[in-house]
């Protein structure tokens, strides 16, 4: 048995040296997008609440969340049927439909290039940080057809669906690593104040809000949160009970294996 | 070698003597469970056995659980899936249980593996016991392989088209068979159908068959041990091994600590990380398949990535290393062998003609032989191990460190391929074929030389 821990412990070391010694060689491969990190809590149901208020309001009308139905959305979240049929339900009537656009794919296709992908999976697909970046890296663009772009997604065929909400902003440039830096990454809102101007990094972009929307900047991305903690939900529902469940299996199986040993060692006393 | 049996098997009770007349329950129960003499000295590394069992047993349930629910429909496969994980109570845990039981298997069998390599548990007299093993193996990644197109998500679709199409390098027939196994020119509807129906029928069936030889086949000739020597040749007056135990009740309640600490394991990703950052369930797959949009990298699960670095690996410099090795090899074996002189010209026609192959032929093509290859060389096992002695715990010097060299191959090529290739990463991938196949080739050679340690007469047991 020694001979084998000793085995197992020079063959772990060697691999971890391996690694070290090609992965700079290796990182050269494919360069990754910036993205901001999102600080969601999913036992906030306020938050997911929120979240599908602006998702109904703002995605619904163009996306669906086709593997979706709204009475398990509304059960999830915590929100009364009377109220899930008078304020989140613009589609349909029935509470266990899929919530699903009432756009006509083929139209929507003729007007935006490409239909609308459904929404369901889509922070499984991207990630979370990817979905919170995007929504928030939407700039005036008046060369595009929609008259918007985005700085993550460039050329993206989607207008920007949340402006009321966030206002304009204008594409200065890409940040220099500095600044990237000192305000990338999750502390984006903080910095931006503080900062030169009035610019804010979003991903590895500068903006300007050239013309202020309902919301002030950090209550936007306090709302972008919302919103992908919801899409987030969306992706996968069991998310909000599984851990749970693991939490008393787990507790239990120790507890068993605890005893399974104890079982093992009263059998094995007459093995000599 | 076979197991001394008792051949009068007594009854419990009457209606035990009824059945036992009819049907040979006690005897069996005896022969395979109650009398069935392991040593007593099985460690950590004989729990992957009947972990493997366990997961099949997992597979089989969940399985039958997802089929009531799954539709294999190009149309409504991926929409089926999310009904699963949404609609029907607790589908999401069925799901998730049948998703990482998937790796679960490859990680118990790998283990298993290794531990019938390291214990020589593929040597005489053991050797259909690890044939039948690697036939089960191959079966297990076929099973594994039309799985994965079920959800028919956009990296099942891709990587089926990825794979499959490489079928077509087969000289002449290579596009017309491709063409059959899809039954249509592309991945579509009636792939899935015909995966789902080898998926859920035909390679369960096999292994359940190849599983039950591969217990025959051991309880023939009886388990290994650590130590690798025969406990049937120290016999106590009644014929049973004296460092043997039953396995019933023995090593049943040591397996349920082995089982709960796999279960711990296991259960812990299904519900704490399901997709385990993408090692298990790959992010494009939760996009539909998408016959128009290509995933940015294709690459397999993880368990397949070893081999599909093979096969990546595979280009005309490769094959020209390849030629020089060969040629060495038979040079080699020329000089410093004691063979005749014809049986020397044959080697060196051999040598000669493997070279002139690998200098004429394309890259592609050999990226699948070499992949088929990679396999092949597992059956071989047992005749190109040529040590004198069975366990690591003897061995010789050369066999561990060319071991230990193997497996830092081994991991190297499944990370590489994970991810997408690049120069760099593409001359470390085909370093570490050139030690994978290495590994195979020179094994005759470095298992017979060095100095081994004296086999104990009874194995070694360590009472706590």
């Amino acid at each position: 048995m020694k001979k084998i821990t000793k085995i197992v412990s020079s063959f772990v070391t060697t691999l971890g040296l391996a690694f070290a010694i090609s992965s700079p060689a290796m990182a050269a491969g494919g360069h990754a997008a910036v993205l901001d990190e999102v600080h969601m809590n999913m036992s906030d149901k306020a938050s997911l609440q929120n979240g599908a208020k602006l998702f109904v309001n703002y995605c619904l009308s163009c996306h669906s969340a086709s593997y979706s139905r709204y009475n398990r959305v509304a059960e999830d979240l915590d929100i009364p049927l009377a109220l899930l049929k008078e304020n989140l339900m613009f589609t349909t009537e029935k509470t266990g439909d899929l919530m699903i656009t009432t756009m006509p794919q083929a139209d929507a296709k003729r007007w935006f290039g490409i239909a609308p992908p459904d929404l369901t999976l889509v922070s499984r697909v991207r990630k979370p940080n990817w979905v919170y970046t995007y929504l928030r890296a939407f700039y005036q663009d008046e060369g595009s057809p929609s008259g918007w772009n985005n700085s993550l997604f460039e050329n993206v065929a989607m207008p920007h669906a949340l402006y009321e909400l966030q206002g304009v902003q204008r594409f200065i440039g890409k940040a220099t690593p500095a600044e990237l830096h000192a305000g990338g990454g999750s502390h984006a809102a903080e910095t931006s104040h503080s900062g030169e101007g009035d610019h804010r990094i979003v991903g590895d972009a500068k903006f300007d809000l050239v013309h202020p929307g309902k919301l002030n900047p950090d209550e936007f991305d306090a709302a972008m949160t919302d919103l992908t903690a919801f899409l987030t939900y969306l992706a996968e529902p069991a998310q909000l009970q599984r851990k749970k469940i693991g939490v008393f299996t787990l507790t239990f199986l120790i507890i068993l294996m605890g005893l399974c040993y104890l079982l093992k060692k009263e059998y094995w006393r007459d093995v000599h | 070698m076979a197991i001394h049996r008792h051949d009068n098997h007594v009854s419990a009770n009457a209606f035990m003597e009824w059945v036992d007349r009819r049907l040979p329950l006690t005897k069996v129960w005896n022969e395979h469970l109650a009398e069935y003499w392991a040593a007593k000295n099985l460690n950590f590394w004989y729990f992957f056995g009947s972990l493997s069992l366990l997961v099949l047993v997992i597979q089989l349930l969940t399985g039958i659980f997802l089929t009531m629910h799954y539709k294999p429909d190009a149309a409504l496969a991926f929409a089926s899936v999310e009904y699963i994980m949404r609609d029907v109570p607790f589908g999401w845990l069925v799901r998730y249980l049948h998703s990482t039981g998937a790796s679960a298997f490859f990680v118990v069998v790998y283990l298993h593996m290794f531990r019938g390599v390291i214990y020589g548990s593929h040597r005489e007299p053991r050797e259909l016991v690890w044939l039948i093993g690697c036939v089960i193996f191959v079966a297990l990644m076929a099973e594994a392989f039309m799985g994965y197109l079920l959800p028919w998500g956009n990296m099942s679709y891709w990587g089926a088209q990825v794979i499959i199409s490489l079928f077509e390098v087969i000289p002449f027939i290579g596009p017309d068979l491709t063409e059959w196994i899809r039954g249509d020119f592309v991945i579509s509807d009636a792939t899935l159908n015909r995966f789902f129906a080898f998926h859920v029928i035909l390679l369960p069936l096999i292994l359940v068959v190849l599983v039950f030889l591969h217990l025959v086949a051991l309880h023939q000739v009886g388990s290994n041990n650590p130590d690798g020597i025969d406990i049937f040749e120290h016999l106590d007056e009644n014929g049973k091994p004296l460092d043997g135990i039953g396995f019933h009740p023995y090593y049943v309640v040591k397996d349920l600590v082995g089982v709960c600490g796999f279960l711990i394991l296991y259960l812990g990703v299904v519900f704490f990380a399901p997709d385990l950052g993408g090692i298990f369930l790959e992010k494009d797959n939760f996009a539909p398949a998408n016959s128009l949009q290509t995933p940015p990298d294709i690459v397999p699960l993880w368990y397949f990535t070893p081999y599909y670095s093979i096969l990546r690996a595979s280009t005309e410099q490769l094959l020209q290393v390849f030629a020089v090795g060969s040629g060495l090899v038979g040079l080699a074996a020329i000089i410093f062998t004691k063979y005749k002189a014809p049986v020397k010209v044959g080697i060196g026609l051999v040598a000669l003609a493997f070279v002139f192959i690998f200098l004429n032929s394309s890259g592609k093509a050999w990226g699948v032989i070499l992949m088929g290859a990679a396999l092949v060389m597992f059956f071989l096992l047992p005749w190109l191990d040529r040590s004198p002695v069975l366990s690591i715990r003897y061995r010789s010097l050369p066999f561990k460190i060319a071991l230990v060299v193997f497996l830092i191959a081994f991991f190297i090529l499944g990370y590489l391929g994970m991810n997408s290739p690049t120069p760099a990463r593409t001359l470390v991938a085909q370093i570490c074929t050139v030690i994978y196949f290495g590994f195979f080739v020179l094994m005759p050679w470095f298992t017979s030389i060095g100095k081994t340690k004296p086999v104990p007469d009874r194995v070694t047991y360590d009472e706590h």
